[in-house]
């Protein structure tokens, strides 16, 4: 069995035991069992719907902490796109790098411009048109995730590339070993993230081996920090550190990587229901004639992302505003050769995504189907209300747990209580509102 | 006095580069110690140009011209030319491409912008043949 790491985690003191997040998981990821939540590792995408969704908190990323700076000589900051949509009333990017140096990093490579050349690549790709159309975008890692373990007919569209960010860590740690003399090992490029899937995609990254970027840290948890160093920034001269463009800074938010493909004929869907519901069409072969589609799990896009702390719609506005007036994109590809090798190692996944089937149920195609017929059975013979009270999402997943071997029917608590001569509240015949014979308006 | 003098060609035929000049210049005077609002007023009216040059007309050359007291900017270009400059004055007419309206162009907002952050503005243009803007803003 493979090992997992998941920086969605739980904490167990908080957890009461209710069934918000299990119903809002996408890979129905989540039972409640003994009063707790526990995620199923090898389902989890990482999306962070269930750390939005808890009333109490108890789901959370985990990230490293600022200390990891101190693990290296040498320290290169990737501060994401939408990081710079945090912040009130930011005129110039340089501010926020500039208090970045001040914060303690030897050097910024923004993450935007890692996206201006993952977009030159995107175009190079395109116009060459070796891949199968419509293309699907493979920035965002949950939506990655997510296609690996529920749509396996659609893998083959997902674009090869790795994210900016894998790119960002490459090229800066390539080029601050080359200026130093350091070993990469004494190197660290840390990434400032607005997800937690960003945390699993660079401990147990898809399409490579191994990720260059060598920690997390949380959007949240430097953006306190940098707020006074901003502001001495500001009141000095500051060095021009920013090298990106309207392309790579729009990447922060839902379009914005194809807005980078000049090209409009794309589709842009956000929020991870939105996402699924687009894969499904993908499937059933709907939007043949778009050439590119464009998924981000978090609503909005990665301003969306959970580790964010400005609310999603003001923060795309906060971006839109500082791209205004900046050059289309800082950073081309011009002429240059994707297939040569050291360009090939930055951009191009060297391992393909493959299908992990952890939503089937049996290794063998004719018991799996044997099963899920039983499931079928078990599940009509359930009560259809997707209530929760099993501790499972749907009465389906019930069904299919049950044939797992992992649950029982009877935990289903309408069955139960039906054996004991209880009639449960949604099959009384009473109506709401209907009080000494009059009907009142709930 | 001759003052500094730069020259810009912008390439009509790469979108993805539009707007480099502007920043270029953007950064010589910062290192000049131009005024924070000069600066602001030159890089707008010089991007809205510059980006003008590239979505609408085949691209062309910048001439930009700084005394002690004056900046101006002519920005040159062999595209279609435009048929009527009122009406292109106006906010929110615009013929933009649906490809660049993603990255936040098409607004029609662009040659009132160059108008409302310049001193002088004037506009030469045949169809077919091509357009000039003249910019000047005065630095006291
Ligand atoms: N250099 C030019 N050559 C040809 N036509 C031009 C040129 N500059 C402007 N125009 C015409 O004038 C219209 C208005 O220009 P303006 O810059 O105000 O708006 P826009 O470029 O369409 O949108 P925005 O600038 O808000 O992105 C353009 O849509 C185009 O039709
Ligand atoms: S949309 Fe962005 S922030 Fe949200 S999960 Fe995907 S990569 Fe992370
Ligand atoms: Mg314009």
């Amino acid at each position: 069995m493979q090992e997992f790491f998941h920086s969605v985690t739980l904490d167990r003191d908080k957890c009461r035991g209710c069934i918000n997040c299990i119903k809002r998981c996408p890979t129905e990821a989540i039972r409640v069992r003994n009063k707790k939540a526990y995620i199923i590792a090898e389902r989890c995408i990482d999306c962070g719907e269930c750390i939005r969704v808890c009333p109490h908190h108890a789901k959370r990323a985990t990230c490293d902490s600022l200390d990891i700076l101190n693990k290296y000589k040498y320290t290169i900051a990737l501060p994401a796109p939408s990081f710079m949509a945090q912040f009130n009333n930011l005129e110039d990017i340089d501010i926020v790098l500039n208090a970045l140096i001040d914060f303690g990093f030897n050097e910024i490579f923004e993450v935007a411009k890692a996206a201006e050349i993952v977009s030159a690549a995107t175009r190079k790709l395109m116009e060459s048109r070796k891949l199968p159309r419509p293309v699907i975008s493979s920035a965002c890692p949950a939506v990655t995730r997510l296609i690996r373990v529920r749509f396996p007919g659609l893998i083959d569209q997902v674009l090869p590339l790795h994210a900016p960010i894998e790119v960002a860590a490459r090229m800066a740690k390539r080029a601050a070993a080359a200026k130093t003399g350091l070993p990469l090992s004494e190197i660290g490029a840390i990434f400032i993230s607005p997800c937690p899937a960003k945390v699993t995609a660079t401990k147990m990254p898809l399409g490579t081996e191994k990720s260059w970027v060598d920690g997390v840290v949380a959007v949240s948890d430097i953006y306190p920090k940098l707020l006074g160093l901003m502001k001495d920034a500001a009141s000095h001269e500051i060095a021009m550190l920013s090298e990106t463009g309207k392309i790579g800074l729009s990447w922060g938010s839902s379009g914005g990587e194809s807005s980078g493909l000049i090209n409009d004929n794309y589709l842009a869907a956000d929020g991870i229901e939105n996402v699924i519901r687009v894969l499904e069409d993908l499937e059933d072969e709907k939007f043949r004639d778009v050439d590119f589609i464009e998924l981000n799990a978090c609503s909005g896009g990665c301003v969306g992302g959970v580790l964010n702390v400005e609310n999603p719609y003001v923060a795309k506005t906060k971006l839109y505003r500082i791209r205004k007036h900046l050059p289309v994109s800082l950073n081309h590809l011009e002429d240059a050769d994707l297939a040569d090798p050291k360009l090939k190692n930055d951009l191009s996944w060297d391992t393909p995504l493959e299908f992990v089937p952890v939503m089937k149920l049996d290794e063998d195609v004719f018991e799996a189907m044997k099963k899920m017929e039983q499931a079928e059975e078990i599940c009509q013979s359930l009560e259809g209300l997707d209530c929760g009270s099993c501790g499972a999402p749907s009465c389906r997943a019930l069904a299919e747990d049950v044939v797992r071997g992992l649950a029982s029917i009877d935990d289903c608590v309408f069955r139960f209580k039906e054996k004991n001569g209880y009639v449960p509240a949604p099959f009384r015949s009473e109506q709401v509102g209907v009080k000494d014979g009059k009907e009142e308006t709930v | 006095m001759s003052g500094l003098k730069w020259t810009f060609e912008v390439d009509g035929n790469d979108f993805t580069r539009a707007g480099e000049a502007s920043s270029s210049l953007k950064k010589k005077l910062r290192a000049l110690g131009v005024s924070p609002d000069i600066i602001r007023r030159v890089s707008i009216a010089l991007y809205e140009g510059e980006i003008n040059m590239v979505i609408h007309a085949n691209g062309g050359t910048i001439d930009v011209e700084m005394t002690p007291d004056r900046i101006d900017m002519v920005l040159k270009d062999t595209g279609k030319g435009i048929p009527d400059i009122e009406q292109a004055m106006q906010a929110g007419w615009s013929t933009a491409a649906d490809e660049v309206r993603s990255l936040g162009f098409g607004a029609g907002m662009g040659l009132p912008n160059m108008k409302k952050n310049t001193d002088e503005m004037r506009i030469e243009s045949t169809v077919g043949v091509g357009t000039t803007v003249y910019m000047t803003i005065y630095i006291s």
